[in-house]
């Protein structure tokens, strides 16, 4: 048997096998091509699918679905801009408190914080990035927005905003313009916008905190201890040498938490407050986009249902605004660097 | 020991008696599927268990809420829906559908007024919905206070808590404050969502009794077993014949026996604001819609079944979990519908 093998010339052999690659190689683009293919086909589809299901509520609105800030299922009259409002300044409040926090935790754990403590500490953090929504919810409605109410928002309300319980205007109020209003309130209770970021901070920290510590790991030890030789402080290194080495990966981490914020939705549901009323103060309730189709899905029909599939397009519109923006200040930085 | 080693293969043909008979059952039953209304499916699944037991017959209810309940059974994949809104008389034609009752419960007010315990308040319709409306903004106003005289009421703000999710409490809730005021009638209408025109909204019942018990001087409404198992402080409210009204079982069997069910074509009535002198003005049903010639006559004939037992004999159930049974003229009503509108 062995002597028919030898009876073919090795060049055969070779060629066949450089065929098999060949096909091999091919199979495996079709292959990778499909799994790209599948994330896209899922967006468009789903896109596709809201836009089509919104299509009544467009077509019976037109442009003014976007500026109303009517939501009246009793009169059929809808409007977007009350939960696309709460949906983007939740995120934007969730960011401004998660971002600095993210930075300091992942900076302590990759230049500060002893050896043995470092991988306990990541590992609890990832746990957190575990935990459902539903539960931060529900220590936000049970625990926290009582909290606040009784002890963050009377000191909030009475020092900024301009409708103090006493009726003396701080100075604060009266001298920086905005800041009253922001701050301004008359409802007595906890559920508002301010909390609802301040909730989907500590839901996003884990996940921002997580991508800045593995990345900043990746920065080479011969560049950080240079500076360091040079007698640069830690702040310099994380600030000057650490950050920039690894700014397009932090900022895509940032952007991963953003898309988390943008979307949640049970958490945001029990601590928003749920009203539909477009105001200037962090301390009302108000309404985002997730939690509005969350709430009234189940019960809607007709032109409502059209409505709120609208509105689950318009966050496919706002996901997309975001992450377009990330992309420019992306390339902003990189041609920066150049000069 | 022979006597040892019987009872162990004497259990064994006994177990496998009984695994044979289970089987048999199962062969001979018909599972039946119906979906909808949130309100009624504590005692949907008290029903079934009852009627599983008696029958061999299972029923699978799916509590996804009234509106996807009407959508399933309009496109025919379920063998009822349940809804707290009655559908409209067209609507029922269009599709070849009837309607109707199964179980009545209450929707009550509930308040947090330092020094107000349950039962104390006292509200009319009117008062309720300016209240609603935002137009009475302290609980130390004067209208209140000429409904409630004797009571010490602080001068504290009103926070008014609302569902957030679109429910049948609230459909109800806003139709009776309709009937009540046309202000509310004209401005905010009624629906299981609306524009609320002020306070904050909270998911389920469990969501605006949590606000409730936050919020000093906050005024919401949940179902009235919610308001009794939380020991929530409900108002009594003045009805339609002038009587300030306790919410219990009897008042609401009062609005449900006092509602002009016979003139109510497809018992498309629903049943707020009722004319009796007991009678609590907020008070629900929840309809059980089917097909008048259904595809599946089997399922159908099982599922009618069902409800002749649970509307017959499992209305002690319904008031275990406080729920109100309907009225025996309505349940007499109910059956000759069958009769005459259902093939089965």
């Amino acid at each position: 048997m062995p002597a028919t093998e030898t009876a073919i010339p090795a060049t055969d052999i070779l060629e066949q096998r450089s065929r098999r690659d060949a096909r091999h190689e091919r199979l495996f683009r079709w292959l990778l091509l499909g799994c790209a293919l599948i994330v896209l086909a899922s967006l468009l589809g789903a896109a596709g699918a809201t836009l089509w299901g919104g299509r009544d509520a467009f077509g019976t609105f037109g442009w003014r679905f976007l500026v109303s800030s009517e939501w009246d299922p009793g009169n059929e009259v809808y409007g977007a801009l009350v939960p696309v409002y709460g949906t983007v300044i939740t995120s934007f409040i969730a960011l401004l408190i998660a971002v600095p926090i993210s930075f300091g935790i992942a900076v302590y754990l990759s230049e500060v914080a002893p050896t043995w403590l470092r991988t306990p500490v990541a590992s609890a953090i990832e746990l957190l990035a575990g935990i459902p929504s539903i539960i931060y919810g529900m220590w936000g409605l049970f625990i926290f927005a009582p909290f606040f109410a009784d002890h963050i928002k009377p000191w909030l309300t009475s020092n900024l905003g301009n409708k103090p319980d006493d009726g003396k205007l701080s100075w604060v109020a009266e001298h920086v313009p905005f800041v009253g209003k922001l701050f301004g309130s008359d409802y007595p209770f906890g559920a508002s916008i301010l909390v609802a970021g301040i909730v989907l901070a500590i839901m996003i920290i884990p996940f921002i905190s997580s991508v800045m510590r593995e990345v900043f790991q990746t920065v080479p030890t011969r560049l950080k201890e240079s500076a360091y030789a040079l007698g640069s402080s830690t702040w310099e290194v994380s600030w000057d040498i650490v950050l920039p080495y690894t700014r397009s990966a932090v900022i895509g981490g940032i952007f991963l938490g953003l898309g988390r914020a943008l979307g949640e939705t049970m958490a945001v549901t029990f601590v928003l407050g749920n009203a539909m009323h477009l105001s200037a103060s962090l301390l009302d309730p108000g309404a985002s986009i997730a939690s509005t189709i969350a709430n009234q899905f189940s019960e809607a029909v007709g032109l409502q249902k059209s409505a709120l599939m609208a509105l689950a397009f318009l966050l496919f519109v706002v996901t997309f605004i975001v992450l377009l923006i990330a992309r420019l200040m992306l390339r902003r930085l990189a041609s920066k660097e150049g000069r | 020991m022979l006597t040892t080693n019987k009872t162990p293969l004497r259990f064994a043909a006994v177990a496998a008696l009984a695994v044979a008979s289970t089987f048999g059952a199962a062969a001979h039953a018909t599972d039946i599927t119906g979906a909808g209304s949130s309100f009624v499916y504590p005692v949907m699944s008290k029903w079934s268990a009852a009627y599983a037991e008696k029958t061999g017959n299972h029923l699978n209810y799916q509590s996804v809420g009234s509106g996807a309940g009407i959508a399933q059974i309009k496109e025919g994949t379920i063998d009822f829906g349940a809804s707290d809104a009655p559908m409209k008389a067209e609507d029922l034609q269009k599709y070849g559908l009837g309607q109707f009752p199964v179980v009545v419960g209450g929707i009550v007010p509930v308040v947090n007024v330092t020094g107000v315990q349950a039962g104390q308040l006292k509200l009319d319709g009117a008062t309720l919905a300016d209240i609603f409306l935002g137009k009475i903004t302290r609980w130390n106003d004067p209208k209140i206070a000429a409904l409630n005289a004797g009571l010490a009421l602080p001068a504290v703000k009103i926070t008014v808590v609302h569902r957030s999710d679109g429910s049948g409490t609230s459909f109800n809730f806003t139709n009776y404050l309709s009937k009540v005021s046309n202000e509310w009638a004209t401005k905010v209408k009624f629906g299981t969502a609306v524009e609320w025109p002020t306070g904050v909204g909270g998911k389920g019942n469990e969501g605006v009794s949590q606000y409730v018990r936050q919020i000093k001087g906050s005024i919401g409404y949940v179902e009235y077993a919610y308001a009794v198992k939380n020991k929530i402080s409900w108002v009594e409210l003045k009805n339609a014949a002038g009587n300030v009204i306790t919410p219990n079982a009897d008042s609401f069997a009062a609005a449900a026996a006092t509602a002009d069910w016979a003139s109510a074509k497809d018992f498309n009535l629903i049943m707020t604001n009722a004319p009796g002198a007991k009678a609590w003005p907020i008070t629900a049903t929840t309809w059980v819609i089917m097909y008048k010639s259904p595809k599946n006559a089997a399922n159908s004939k099982v599922a009618f079944d069902f409800f002749k037992s649970a509307l017959e004999q499992g209305q002690q159930a319904a008031v275990s979990l406080d729920y109100v049974p309907l009225p025996a003229s309505l349940v007499s009503q109910i059956e000759a519908y069958w009769a005459s509108e259902f093939k089965h």
